[in-house]
């Protein structure tokens, strides 16, 4: 550290406030993460049970997106403020690699 | 780091490079190891130009004539041209948006490595067996099928300087989101600055596309895959839509850069602010946005129908909007100015009718219907070398001229420089335009010859005049270099006494920390406003003068892209040599090892304090 940093002492609100978030925050994420534990419970029990893979597959890939959601917002920090630009690059390189995978699709396999 | 300024010798010195994370330095070899593939690339231009100067010639073998097309291409696009922009973009963005170094300096160093180490073993193919043969886009059907370690060299080299690109674009990206100095919000930041943000998020969503088809061909000609082997179920035409989803966006990454620095020029230079600046940012996003979706314009031939090609051949054309904007923002800002014609001004001013002439005939080549005639003919190789020459070229030696003094604290002769543009304007225009013609007559590109009684003999051998005047325009700017270095005599900051930007304000020879205090941008062109209101420091500044927290040097980038030299041997000679996977386990080991050390070893860099910064030495 440089030796003419300058020093912030929280205030007892403040550091109160900053607990009580922090508290909150491991919460959800012990929360999303027993979700997510469940979700992929729920994967393997479809496959376990042998139902039709016309139904296995759509399940899975739902429960994907979801668990893909939920790590971007309670693992990744997407929700928390100033992840805007990271976000923004996120969605268009996903934007993108629809937009290849549509034209792959198209026009190389089905046409 | 001493704080006590001494005479180094040249193992010092060189070790300095060798272990650098200054953004300046690096900008130094990215300039010097560009310019020599520049070179590298240009006498396999002139030795195409010479084969092909007169019919039924023989100077060259097919062979080898197809082996320098590919290498002259690939050496220019990858190791060359990009190269040499993004020696632009380190010594200029950080200091135009007041960053004392870019985001990651660690990284910064490594890019560095990485593309200088793929070059040259892309390079080595020369020695080693011959070099890939299948043009520069390497199409599967011609690379699976080509004997010999070429298309190995090609994979592998591309693959290890790639890696180098990706790194260094994503070091651009962050360093501009995050490290701006107070007061410079997006849209006052310089059009260089611009240019390289949308530039290196071009990289960052292009170059995995060209990863994964270059890992399909290591995979299928070096370790048994067929991904692109049609009678073992692969296709051949994934190849071509993986490498241009690469290669359009590339091309780019290419001009935009280009069109920074001639923004920066023409505004410099008409001594007049950027007409339409916001317009300019606009146009600038969405050229970046329509390069990803266009790429299939280079396949309409391939037959993919009907309503592809058409959807691809509108889109194409959409992208002469926002150029066209640009184009009309320069003019304006030339319009009523006070011109003074120096040699990047020069530069620029010829820059536009070959750019919007090399524009003219990619838009023709987009009508889908024209371009199955135009396809693989002279018409084709004439449109791209006016774009990446009339485009990328001329923005390069103008930025040379242009940034010389900010980089070196010299300034290159005006009068050597104006030889050195006439002789290569006038040889680019002799070289290239003849050859929309021979490609009309039916030329096909990529002939080691051809017949006497075809009438393509004169228009040839203009052609070939032309590169002769190009070479004489590189070697006089040699010549110019050397000539500069050696006189050596100091300039000062704001040389060319038009600066507008926060770089020219910086006090040369410019401090290793850049900025003592981080500046206030006031408003876009910062150092003009400030010389406006008669500030004679330059700047403003956003804070007192404290400790300064730096980066060590380390050495650790260099080594750990030698691991990924040495195992591309491996992976090169698989089963073939015995010694093969021992090479490539050695070297991804050192390559881990010293990623290892990187992260285990805890690196906290050290501060230059006020006390040194506020002496007469400025903390050197």
């Amino acid at each position: 550290m440089s030796h003419d940093a300058q020093v912030y002492v929280k205030s007892d609100t403040e550091f109160n406030y900053i607990k009580q978030k922090r508290k909150q925050d491991m919460r959800g994420q012990i929360t999303t993460f027993a979700i997510m534990i469940f979700l992929t419970l729920i994967a393997f029990a479809a496959v376990a049970a042998d139902f039709s893979k016309y139904l296995i597959a759509p399940v899975i890939l739902l429960l994907a997106a979801v668990q893909v959601v939920l790590q971007l917002y309670y693992f990744m920090h997407a929700k928390e403020k100033n992840h805007n630009v990271a976000m923004f690059f996120l969605i268009f390189g996903a934007f993108l690699a629809f937009v290849f995978i549509l034209t792959f699709l198209t026009i190389i396999w089905w046409g | 780091m001493s704080s006590i300024a001494q005479k180094k010798g040249f193992g010092a010195t060189l070790w300095d490079y060798l272990t650098t994370v200054d953004h300046k330095k690096i900008a130094v070899m990215y300039l010097i190891a560009g310019g020599l593939f520049f070179v590298i690339g240009g006498i396999e231009a002139m030795l195409i130009r010479i084969q092909l100067a007169k019919p039924d010639n023989d100077f060259v073998s097919a062979g080898l004539f197809n082996e320098i097309i590919t290498m002259h291409g690939t050496t220019m696009i990858f190791l060359a041209a990009m190269p040499l922009l993004f020696a632009f973009m380190n010594a200029v963005m950080p200091l135009q948006i007041g960053a004392r170094d870019v985001a990651f300096p660690f990284l910064n160093s490594l890019g560095f490595w990485l593309f200088l180490f793929g070059g040259v073993f892309l390079n080595l193919s020369w020695f080693m067996g011959g070099a890939p043969d299948a043009g520069w886009t390497s199409y599967a059907s011609l690379s699976l099928a080509s004997p010999g370690h070429g298309i190995d060299f090609y994979a592998i080299g591309l693959q290890i300087a790639g890696a180098g690109t990706y790194i260094a674009g994503i070091n651009f990206l962050v360093t501009i989101i995050n490290m701006r100095a107070p007061g410079m919000t997006y849209m006052r930041m310089p059009l260089m600055t611009w240019t390289t943000f949308v530039a290196s998020a071009l990289i960052l969503f292009a170059f995995p596309p060209l990863t994964i088809g270059l890992f399909f061909l290591i995979l299928d000609r070096m370790f048994g895959g067929n991904f692109f082997d049609h009678t073992m179920g692969g296709n051949t035409i994934i190849w071509e839509h993986l490498f241009w989803i690469f290669g359009h966006p590339e091309v780019y990454i290419l001009i935009l850069p280009a069109f920074g620095i001639f923004s920066e020029i023409f505004a410099i230079f008409a001594r007049k602010r950027l007409f339409g600046y916001s317009s300019m940012v606009f146009a600038t996003v969405l050229i970046g946005f329509l390069g990803f979706m266009v790429w299939a314009h280079h396949m309409f031939t391939v037959g993919l129908g009907p309503t592809a090609n058409a959807i691809f051949a509108v889109a194409t054309m959409a992208i002469a909007v926002p150029t066209g904007m640009k184009i009309f923002n320069w003019l304006l800002t030339i319009w009523g100015g006070s011109i003074k014609v120096t040699t990047p001004m020069l530069y620029a001013l010829g820059f536009i009718p070959s750019f919007v002439a090399g524009g003219v005939t990619g838009v023709m080549q987009g009508a889908a219907p024209l371009d199955y005639q135009l396809h693989d003919s002279y018409f084709i190789v004439a449109h791209f070398h006016y774009v990446i020459v009339g485009g990328v070229v001329l923005a390069i030696l103008a930025a040379l001229h242009l940034w010389w003094p900010l980089m070196f604290n010299q300034m290159l002769s005006e009068t050597l420089g104006k030889w050195t543009f006439w002789f290569f304007f006038i040889g680019f225009h002799l070289t290239f335009f003849i050859q929309h013609f021979l490609g009309l007559m039916g030329m096909p590109r990529r002939v080691f010859t051809f017949g006497a009684n075809q009438g393509w003999d004169l228009f040839n051998l203009i052609s070939s005049i032309g590169a002769i005047f190009m070479a004489i325009g590189v070697v006089i700017l040699v010549v110019n270099i050397i000539i500069t270095v050696v006189k050596n005599v100091p300039v000062g900051n704001d040389p060319w006494g038009d600066g507008r930007t926060l770089e020219w304000a910086i006090p040369q020879p410019v401090p290793f920390y850049n900025f003592k205090q981080t500046p206030l941008v006031r408003g876009l062109d910062t150092f003009w406003i400030e010389k406006q209101e008669g500030n004679k420091e330059g700047m403003t500044y956003a804070e007192p003068i404290s400790d300064i927290h730096m980066p060590n040097n380390s050495f650790v980038p260099f080594v750990m892209t030698l691991g990924l030299f040495i195992a591309g041997f491996g992976a090169l000679y698989n089963g073939e040599k015995d010694w093969a996977v021992p090479v490539l386990v050695l070297g991804l080991a050192i390559t881990f090892a010293s990623m290892a050390v990187r992260s285990i070893k805890d690196d906290h860099g050290y501060h230059i304090h006020k006390e040194d910064l506020m002496n007469e030495k400025g903390g050197k």
